[in-house]
């Protein structure tokens, strides 16, 4: 646990070092703020308009809760029927990786001509993309199941969904959660790349302003925020990973 | 109880595993199966468990043909094969879980007879190899089939735990009163542990000596040392070593 902690501390004095290192550079070069602003002016700015940013941010913080859930919910369900109906799975499983060629851009702002600027095509667009990684790992770690443990339940008599609710699922849990960990980042993106593309509210709708306006110390606003968003959505999975992933890496720290 | 095998015939298409193949196993007895490598015993025992059916030939449980029919024996595999996200007691009542609702009183007071109470809680991860067959011996026991299959259980631990192990399995299957099937490598395991030996031919395999051991109950390991002992695992030793020799 200790080695955790001196080690999460380095990355912190690292990333204090470039910092202070851009904030340095900036100063020395007289950059102007338009350009790229040193990270006091984003610091200064964050304080300044925190008030009117907070309302983009929480609105944000709900579209991707809200997707990723949808997206990670809809995926690990789709994958256990795929894996438990292998006919099913021959026919769809190409078409779902197909399906992720189509590139989120184009395909963000046909949702939003069909479906309005409402709710409905931003959570599209974040359960498309979140939905991807988990089925993926699950669907992957499903069929890899230890199979002496897989032997040992055909042996005493398990039938075919016993096998999968009582050992598949269960084994595949820590690449599920990897899974989770991909999309939880994703969502975020996923996010504000729906909201770019037409909002009221949100990081998405902030930056596009802001960018339009020349606002560069806004924009960069908003990349802190969406950065301290994905990593507390990370932290979040690791933590209920933690409670939820029993008896597999716990003798190894 | 008892397991009745006649004339077992078993192919994958043109490759013949088990050929005419006859075994016994009588009520409360511990039989043990001794063969080269690869003479079809995990066949023999995938077909007892029911994952495969003889192509000829009949397994009668109690005198009840169950070819093909699963859920009827308790298994403990060669490896632990334990469930690394269960407890120790939630890895023992698996097999009994399978079938119904598990007795965790049962699991509780068998783990106690191995010693193991204080590990109830832990997981798998935590535990030596021997606990670990421990656990999964119990788990077998607790499915509460009369007929315990083992495959090879021993053959991953060290020779101390193995001996260990063994005249633990002794206490505990005196005890528990079940019909026990063994399969093994070591003739010194054989002879020690069983009632009965049947020494399998090399593929495709049928009964090539069926061996009584003479010795009385409870055994301990100074029987391993007696000249009676040494006789008769040379004269077994000759009946494998015409098929390692060929």
């Amino acid at each position: 646990m200790s080695k955790i902690h001196i080690r999460g501390g380095r990355t912190l004095l690292f990333l204090l070092f470039l910092l202070l290192l851009w904030e340095l550079l900036i100063r020395l070069t007289k950059t102007p703020k338009w350009l790229i602003p040193a990270p006091s002016d984003v610091i200064k700015e964050t304080a300044f308009s925190f008030g009117d940013f907070n309302g983009h941010l929480l609105s944000t913080i709900q579209l991707s809760i809200i997707g990723l859930v949808l997206g990670c919910g809809i995926g690990l369900f789709v994958s256990i029927i795929l894996y438990r109906l292998p006919k099913i799975n021959e026919i769809l499983y190409p078409l779902l990786i197909v399906s992720q060629n189509i590139p989120t851009i184009v395909l963000a702002p046909l949702l939003i001509i069909w479906f309005g600027f409402g709710l409905l095509p931003k959570l599209l667009i974040i359960s498309l993309v979140c939905f991807f990684p988990i089925v993926v790992a699950s669907m992957d770690s499903f069929r890899q199941t230890a199979p002496e443990l897989k032997h040992y339940m055909r042996m005493i008599g398990a039938t075919n969904r016993q096998i999968f609710w009582k050992l598949e699922l269960p084994h595949a849990l820590p690449s599920i959660f990897s899974g989770l960990k991909i999309s939880a980042t994703y969502s975020v993106m996923g996010a504000v790349i729906s909201e770019w593309l037409g909002a009221k509210k949100g990081i998405g709708v902030y930056m596009t302003l802001a960018q339009s306006s020349f606002r560069i110390d806004r924009v960069f606003v908003a990349i802190t925020f969406i950065m301290l968003l994905s990593i507390c959505l990370f932290g979040l999975i690791r933590l209920v990973e933690k409670l939820v992933v029993k008896g597999r890496n716990e003798a190894m720290k | 109880m008892s397991l009745t095998i006649t004339e077992l015939d078993k192919a994958f298409g043109q490759l013949s595993i088990l050929e005419k193949l006859e075994l016994q196993v009588n009520t409360q007895e511990f039989v043990a199966i001794l063969g080269p490598s690869g003479c079809g015993k995990s066949t023999l025992f995938q077909l007892i468990g029911g994952l495969l059916m003889p192509d000829q030939g009949s397994i009668q449980l109690d005198g009840a043909t169950i070819n093909g029919k699963k859920g009827l024996i308790s298994y403990m595999p060669q490896h632990p094969s334990l469930f690394p996200w269960r407890t120790v007691l939630e890895n023992v009542v698996l097999a009994s879980e399978i079938k119904g609702k598990p007795d965790y009183n049962d699991a509780r007071r068998l783990l106690e007879k191995a010693g193991l109470t204080p590990f109830e809680t832990s997981y798998p991860n935590e535990l030596s190899g021997g606990m670990k067959q421990r656990v999964a011996f119990i788990r077998a026991l607790l499915s509460n089939q009369s007929l315990l299959c083992l495959d090879e259980p021993f053959s991953a631990l060290d020779e101390f735990t193995r001996i260990q192990m063994q005249k633990w399995l002794l206490s505990i299957w005196e005890e528990e009163c079940k019909s026990i099937l063994l399969v093994t490598h070591s003739i010194e395991e054989a002879i020690f542990l069983a009632d009965r030996i049947y020494i399998l031919s090399k593929r495709p395999a049928h009964v090539k000596a069926e061996i009584k051991i003479p010795f009385s109950r409870p055994r301990d390991e100074s029987l391993l040392e007696s000249t009676e002992f040494f006789q008769l695992k040379q004269q077994i030793f000759q009946f494998l070593k015409e098929d390692i020799m060929e």
